[in-house]
């Protein structure tokens, strides 16, 4: 079972594919999601998007505020600017 | 040369100075709806991720937002009208225009005052013409619109919403939007729509069905809430500019092309003219030659 994860900003489809994990921040703190996590909403914090793809590799991205939504092993990140 | 013949010629070289901006024209705007068409469906993954968080929310949470609840005595609707900042498309601004006036008359039936947002000069034009007042206008930016621009123009309308306009001159019970909608190369329809209050949720991709999950929020759902809106806002103001840019364009491509068209058969017509005035040059100038001999001979033939 893996992740299916999107990361998207109002542009462009920045990341989408499965992954194993996804750790961020949310304005509560820090938060890491693997497969059959419960249904959440979450609003970002600034700061990082880790993805732990399936192939192994991970790629982070620099996000200022956004929002976090989980749900049936389906990530989506929403968020207006993101950086490498 | 004749004068009539000089006259067309010269009426044909402007024809055909005319023909070579409108073909360059239509090109530029042909290339241009590919890239405004590309920046739609790029920005429809965030707006279809948006629309599910925000009716996720909705539906499971009590909480009751300025943002979703629908004023018992409405006074006053904002209109955004999405128009073109440059002419030479046809119809195409004054057809947003006059959706946005068949609006206003709509709103009025219903006994509510209408405070105009504009955007592109070509609006902001018609209504300083008529001394209207303006309660925002963005110009500068109708052919490639950018997020940022998006957020200017939400930011406005979110500020007049919440303010409460049973108090406030300013504030708005309700907001809607007209732009023109791309549908394909071919359709293009001006349309207006309802933004806030939230009615039933909508997207051009269906959003998945199903029962929605229970979720949980974090912080909590009003704090989500909050967030979110403004955030699907600016989102759909921003799918109206790029689906109204992408429209300017067809409808530019398309009143070029038909200009081109004409032109062609200007010229057309233009050189059957010419000719004619050439060929009767000639034979005028021929007859006066005639003429002159005939009139030679004979007085030589009566001298003698």
């Amino acid at each position: 079972m893996t992740l299916k994860v999107e990361l998207v900003s109002p542009t462009e489809r920045v990341w989408s594919g499965e992954a194993v994990s996804v750790s961020t921040r949310t304005v509560e703190g820090d938060i890491g999601i693997l497969t059959d996590h419960a249904p959440l909403f979450g609003v970002l914090a600034d700061g990082q998007v880790s993805i732990h793809a399936s192939d192994g590799s991970t790629t982070e991205f620099k996000v200022s505020g956004g929002f976090l939504s989980v749900a049936k092993n389906r990530v989506s990140i929403l968020t207006e600017t993101v950086g490498k | 040369m004749g004068a009539q013949l000089r006259v067309y010629r010269r009426r044909m070289r402007s024809v055909k100075a005319t023909k070579k901006i409108t073909k360059a024209m239509e090109l530029i705007s042909a290339s241009r709806i590919l890239k405004a068409r590309q920046r739609v469906s790029a920005s429809t993954p965030y707006a279809n991720e948006l629309t599910r968080a925000v009716s996720a929310v909705a539906t499971y949470s009590s909480t009751n937002h300025p943002l979703t609840t629908t004023s018992e005595n409405p006074i006053r609707a904002a209109v955004l009208i999405i128009s073109a900042d440059r002419g030479m498309a046809g119809a195409y601004s004054n057809n947003a225009i006059k959706e946005g006036e068949q609006l206003v008359a709509l709103l009025k039936e219903r006994g509510l005052a209408t405070t105009s947002y504009l955007v592109g000069r070509k609006a902001v034009n018609y209504y300083r013409f008529r001394n209207r007042t303006i309660a925002g206008s963005w110009s500068g930016f109708s052919d490639n619109p950018t997020y940022e621009d998006a957020k200017a123009v939400a930011d406005a309308l979110i500020k007049a919403f919440i303010a409460d306009a049973q108090v406030d001159p300013a504030g708005v019970d309700e907001i809607h939007i007209v732009f023109t909608e791309f549908k394909s190369m071919l359709t293009q329809n001006a349309m207006a729509k309802r933004m806030l209050p939230l009615e039933v949720v909508e997207s051009d991709t269906p959003v998945p069905s199903g029962l929605l999950p229970m979720y949980e929020f974090e912080p909590n759902a009003g704090v989500v809430l909050n967030a979110l809106l403004p955030r699907y806002i600016q989102a759909r103001v921003f799918n109206a500019m790029l689906q109204a840019a992408a429209s300017e364009h067809a409808a530019r491509r398309r009143a070029m092309k038909s200009a081109t068209d004409n032109a062609d058969d200007l010229i057309k017509s233009l050189t059957r003219l010419a000719n004619a005035a050439r060929q009767a040059e000639i034979t005028q100038e021929i007859s006066e030659i005639v003429g002159g001999a005939d009139a030679l001979a004979s007085a030589s033939t009566g001298s003698e």
